[in-house]
């Protein structure tokens, strides 16, 4: 399989606190790759070394072979074109209505007349079932419509490589549900790889092709592969604790909620 | 766009075949929908669309859009169209896709007629008065409780507002106002020098300085500085929802938060206005000296003479008064702020434009009122 994101050896340090170090692992295209771990092992500051907002300390992130923090700022910026990020609050500008929002990256970054522009900003929106709602702006939504809005925006310009940062938090479980069926549409349909930054263990389970498990107390990674593959197999009681919610219940359990 | 990507082929009666190659995606640009319709404007015997697409095409969501709006214009004059040619991900995505134009939930845009705008900003204004005055009703009910003794606030956030709005700023407040008692000096000297009377620049500085010009410059600083934090500060906690928290708590937030602030500005004011006369007639006193030649310890004595007491009072009164004001409008501005980030800026605006307005028109009623008694 092609890797399109390799980790190498990957330090990640606050100041003088360590919240990882030596991760190593690759994406590979077209799966749904899940960083998981309790809250505050250091899966956002993971991320963040990912798409370009915090350097890493030590260690190389690879896309598709070229290192993202050794080359210069354009080659940075040709890079992160290819990635769309959805943020954990959708992170919508706040003077800008949904549709103005989705349009932005496309008037920046594509080749299509405002009408196009326009008619492919209504086609994003009515993916993420906000069809209607281009002439709101985000403080008349809901938290759960406001976080699609930011994944119509995410996907605006067809990224390669989609992030999302905590997808289902703050979101009922229907809504969790449906954001969760419209990741695998969009793999299945846009052929994008994704990686997902979450604790849902329901979200964990549907999803996820491949994982990784950060542990704040070791500050490393302490398993690696697919979700379901390690709840069966997994020896490292940590594993096993994180994956059943900290009873050594069916995992058909923990699916159905 | 360059039409090479696309080309018409009319070999089948009654379809129109679209022949789709190159880069279809957004990056590189599409061409217009308006070039089938043209094509099917003259020719008004097609009946149906197919397509076939050459090894090279590629494609993403552009395309789809674009497939979208010629379906939705076929449909209206039945044409059919089969994406049989196509890529088979292109017919997932195309189902995958809301099919209908999805129903636009108007959204509310008030129009009012120019009468219907006057009225409202009229209703505006005396809302506004009315929640002022709860406002200021509440942090006087919050400073009664502060006599009794009843209150909850930390201490340590209070003498971190104190350090903010007094040590914080003196260097400010040294730089502007030694440059004001340079400016009055300069100004003074044109003047008196016609009638070389020039020692009397000693009396103009030190009496502007401390009557009015150091309690408005401090206080102008301080609306600029102070104020627009203060209601930044309160903006943002109330779009964290911060204030919500602390109203469930049982907490009052004009005792827990606006109390502090009103109390360290009105007392930090005063001190720094006393600060400010002093940095503004030192400011004078080198440019008359030094650059004016006017003798020191004549300069000296004439200042201390000029200004009277009741100067430095009524230069304090004004500061006190300018320290409620801006505390005021920041708190006040920052509890009204809207949960945007838009509105902390707006919040943050009006809190400066308001205090600096008031400012003002404090000054006026003040100089009117000495002007009647005579002060």
């Amino acid at each position: 399989m092609e890797a399109v994101i390799e980790v190498k050896n990957l330090d990640l340090v606050y100041d003088d606190f360590v919240v990882m170090r030596g991760l190593n692992f690759n994406v590979n295209k077209g799966e749904i790759f899940i960083i998981m771990g309790g809250s505050g092992c250091g899966k956002t500051t993971l991320l963040k070394a990912m798409i370009g907002l915090n350097p890493p300390q030590k260690g190389k992130v690879l896309y598709a072979g070229v290192s993202f923090w050794d080359g210069d700022e354009q080659g940075r910026q040709n890079i992160m074109r290819r990635f769309g990020v959805l943020y954990q609050g959708g992170a919508l500008w706040s003077s800008l209505t949904l549709g103005e929002n989705v349009a932005l990256p496309l008037q920046l970054y594509s080749n299509l007349s405002g009408l196009q522009i326009q008619d492919l900003t209504l086609l994003k929106l009515g993916l993420v079932g906000l069809g209607g709602y281009a002439d709101f702006y985000p403080a008349e939504l809901s938290g759960g419509m406001r976080k699609r809005a930011g994944l119509a925006r995410a996907i605006a310009l067809d990224p390669d490589i989609i992030f999302f940062d905590e997808p289902s938090a703050g979101l009922d479980p229907l809504s969790a549900k449906m954001l969760d069926d419209l990741i695998l549409e969009l793999r299945d349909n846009l052929g994008a790889t994704i990686v997902v930054v979450t604790h849902e263990l329901a979200s964990i389970f549907t999803v996820g092709d491949n994982a990784i498990l950060l542990d704040a107390d070791s500050k490393a990674a302490i398993a690696q592969g697919s979700p379901k593959y390690l709840l069966a197999n997994s020896k490292d009681p940590r594993v096993i604790k994180f994956l059943t919610r900290g009873k050594s219940k069916e995992p058909e359990n923990e699916k159905s909620q | 766009m360059s039409s090479e990507k696309l080309s018409f082929d009319y070999s089948k009666s009654k379809t129109l075949q679209l022949k789709l190659s190159g880069d279809w995606q957004l990056s590189a640009g599409l061409p217009s929908v308006n070039e089938v319709l043209a094509q099917l404007d003259s020719h008004a015997d097609i009946t149906e669309i197919s397509f076939v697409a050459s090894q090279d095409f590629k494609w993403d969501s552009a395309f789809i859009s674009l497939l979208l709006k010629l379906s939705s214009i076929s449909k209206q004059k039945n044409i059919r169209i089969t994406v049989q040619g196509l890529p088979p991900q292109v017919e997932k995505l195309l189902k995958l896709t809301p099919a209908q134009a999805e129903k636009i939930i108007p959204h509310k845009i008030i129009e009012e007629s120019f009468l219907d705008g006057i009225g409202s900003r009229v209703i505006e204004v005396k809302v506004t008065i009315f929640s002022l005055l709860n406002f200021l009703g509440d942090i006087v009910l919050a400073f009664k409780r502060l006599a009794c003794g009843q209150v909850f606030f930390r201490k340590d956030d209070f003498f971190a507002i104190v350090q903010r709005c007094g040590i914080d700023a003196l260097g400010l407040v040294s730089l502007i106002s030694i440059l004001v008692g340079i400016i009055l000096a300069f100004i003074g000297a044109i003047q008196l020098k016609l009638f070389g009377a020039q020692i009397y620049i000693a009396d103009i500085v030190g009496i502007a300085m401390v009557r009015v010009m150091g309690a408005i410059m401090t206080a102008i600083l301080m609306a600029g500085r102070t104020g627009a934090s203060f209601a930044a500060e309160l903006g943002i906690m109330q779009v964290n929802e911060e204030i919500d928290a602390l109203k469930t708590l049982g907490v009052s937030p004009v005792e827990f938060l606006i109390m502090p602030r009103v109390l360290a500005l009105v007392m930090m004011m005063p001190l720094l206005t006393i600060y400010a006369d002093l940095m503004g007639i030192i400011g004078g006193f080198v440019i008359s000296t030094g650059v004016l030649g006017l003798n020191p310890v004549e300069y000296s004595n004439h200042t201390i003479t000029a200004i009277k007491l009741s100067n430095l009072w009524l230069g304090l009164i004004h500061s006190f008064v300018f320290g409620i004001i801006i505390a005021v409008a920041g708190c006040y501005r920052g509890m009204q702020c809207k949960r945007s980030s838009v509105g902390v800026g707006e919040a943050t605006t009006s809190a400066v434009v308001t205090a600096i307005t008031a400012i003002v028109i404090a000054t006026a009623i003040i100089t009117f009122v000495c002007q009647i008694i005579g002060v």
